[in-house]
């Protein structure tokens, strides 16, 4: 099967961008991935969870496109809460690997600063089911903490433990240059930190940030025409999906759809868990990352908190897990963040990431998430 | 920007609200809450419409302190996901409970509140919401 290329990638600082609009960011992305590709793209997907409900700002396929100069190119706009850069990859991925266009650029954005929390709160909120999670008040801070409650107390892993992976993101976002919160912080800083819905606790919880990322995904054709062949694949792609309500799951402490994901995406690569040197997952809340590196097959169930706690998955240990800093330290600008994570783990693969560096990292994969656990994509990304 | 109360959204929706009415698949057996077209489960459209049984445990519970526009005056707010006494899922909110004394495996019972008001229009919808069990000894909290 024809390989699917990552010609160029772009990131933009996360944070508090107060003097830049949702355009401003794409573009910075977007130009920095179509400038190192040296190559337009044939077509444009827009990956955004919030804009309708912040910006009050729909078309954005078309509104993007035209404004970073791609005027007349097909434009979507692909959205799956949280997961919208996955998913907005996955048919990038599904529209190249087809033949139907030989270059797309997705670019991912969000813009979540302008208003106060609360709103910002409420619009996240809407990746929960409306009618019998959000009408009952069910944050979706809430619904994640439903989770860790039930796993802490399952599995009798305590605070303390769980706390192991903040304090590991903070450590690997030190010398992330586009990382949102760039400051160590301890065991006890977690426990100290402010309750959101108990049992997350503020240091628990990814910041609220405004970011753009962009990746330029090319034919195997047009990558060998390219002055500079892309030096890395995507080598699978996985999506599936879950109830959005987290009531009707089999089980409040599994992710199914991202065992789901992920295999098929390692099938398709024809990979083992094994082989991956790098993983950028999704922390957006610490039980996020726990859940996953248990469906991903990194630890056995109930046993990823007490791996953590006993050293895994930092930086020298194969796999290292989020060298950026995750979605905890390095920020999650929510429509944006699966399309962070695939350039990133391609910076890793070429080895120019400009943080942590895994070295002679070969394969990696990245799994992004949409809501608690509703839309889940993996992507196994490799040296060619 | 708090979610809006629409006198039809909250209509269409007021059996399994005020009743607990949940699904039944025909071909596996299971029980599904809220209704849905299709069973989670096994994906089979053959469904019947069930009254769900009122009582159940706390299955796992959180205390939300930042909570959403609309809620400001409920703060902190306590949610559950119950397990029905025929093993169906429910999140509802707790009420009549201080937070401190809320545990896992707690016995509740379903009640009708009150569970938000449209600040704009002034619009009030109602649903479930779980209080400590008053029907029946609550033996199972020591085991919290
Ligand atoms: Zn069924």
């Amino acid at each position: 099967m024809a390989r699917v290329y990552v010609a160029g990638v772009g990131v933009t600082r996360v944070g508090r961008h107060y003097g830049r609009g949702l355009l401003d960011l794409a573009a910075e992305a977007a130009f920095r991935a179509i400038d190192e590709a040296g190559v337009e793209p044939g077509a444009v997907v827009v990956t955004n969870m919030l804009a309708s409900r912040l910006q009050e700002q729909d078309s954005l396929g078309a509104y993007i496109a035209s404004g970073i100069g791609l005027r007349g190119r097909p434009a979507l706009h692909v959205e799956a809460a949280c997961g919208s850069g996955g998913a907005g990859l996955y048919t990038g991925y599904a529209m190249v690997r087809s033949g139907l266009v030989d270059s797309v650029l997705v670019v991912g954005v969000e813009k979540m600063t302008d208003y106060p929390t609360s709103t910002v709160t409420s619009a996240l909120a809407q990746a929960a089911d409306a009618e019998y999670e959000l009408f009952y008040g069910a944050s979706f801070t809430g619904l994640n903490a439903l989770m860790m409650r039930y796993y802490m107390e399952r599995y009798g892993v305590d605070r303390d433990t769980m706390s192991e992976w903040p304090v590991m993101m903070h450590e690997n976002a030190l010398i992330n240059p586009y990382a949102q919160l760039r400051r160590r912080i301890t065991r006890e800083d977690v426990a100290r930190s402010q309750v959101v819905a108990d049992p997350i606790r503020l240091l628990d919880s990814s910041p609220i940030g405004d970011g753009a990322a962009a990746v330029l995904l090319v034919s195997e054709e047009l990558a060998s025409k390219l002055p500079e062949k892309p030096s890395v694949y995507i080598a699978g792609a996985g999506a599936a999906t879950d109830t959005v309500e987290l009531g009707s799951r089999e089980a409040l402490d599994r992710i199914p759809a991202a065992r789901m994901a992920a295999e098929q995406a390692l099938r398709a690569a024809g990979v083992r868990p094994e082989d991956i040197d790098v993983g950028e997952i999704h922390d957006a809340f610490t039980i996020n990352a726990i859940l996953l590196i248990e469906e991903l097959g990194f630890a056995e169930r109930g046993k990823a908190a007490r791996a953590l706690a006993e050293g895994r998955f930092r930086p020298g240990d194969r796999p290292t897990l989020n060298p950026s800093g995750g979605l905890k330290a390095r920020g999650h600008p929510v429509g944006a963040t699966g399309v962070y994570q695939v350039a990133e783990v391609a910076m890793q693969i070429r080895g120019d990431f400009p943080g942590v560096r895994v070295e002679g990292a070969e394969t990696g994969i990245a799994v992004n998430m949409g809501g608690d656990g509703s839309t889940l994509t993996a992507f196994i990304l490799r040296h060619a | 920007m708090a979610l809006r109360i629409s006198p039809a959204r909250v209509w269409r929706e007021r059996i399994p609200r005020y009743r607990l009415a949940g699904r039944q698949c025909r071909r596996c057996g299971r029980r599904h809450y809220p209704p849905r077209p299709a069973c989670p489960y096994c994906g089979s459209r053959e469904l019947e419409e069930v009254e769900l049984p009122r009582t159940g445990v706390v299955e796992t519970y959180a205390v939300i302190y930042t909570v959403m526009d609309g809620f400001r005056d409920r703060a902190p707010h306590p949610v559950a996901v119950v397990r029905l006494d025929d093993g169906t899922r429910v999140l509802a909110p707790l009420t009549d409970v201080e937070p401190g004394e809320i545990r896992t495996g707690m016995r509740v019972e379903a009640v009708l509140r009150r569970i938000r008001r449209d600040g704009e229009h002034g619009l009030i919808a109602y649903g479930i919401a779980f209080r400590p069990a008053l029907r029946e000894p609550r033996t199972r909290r020591s085991q919290g």
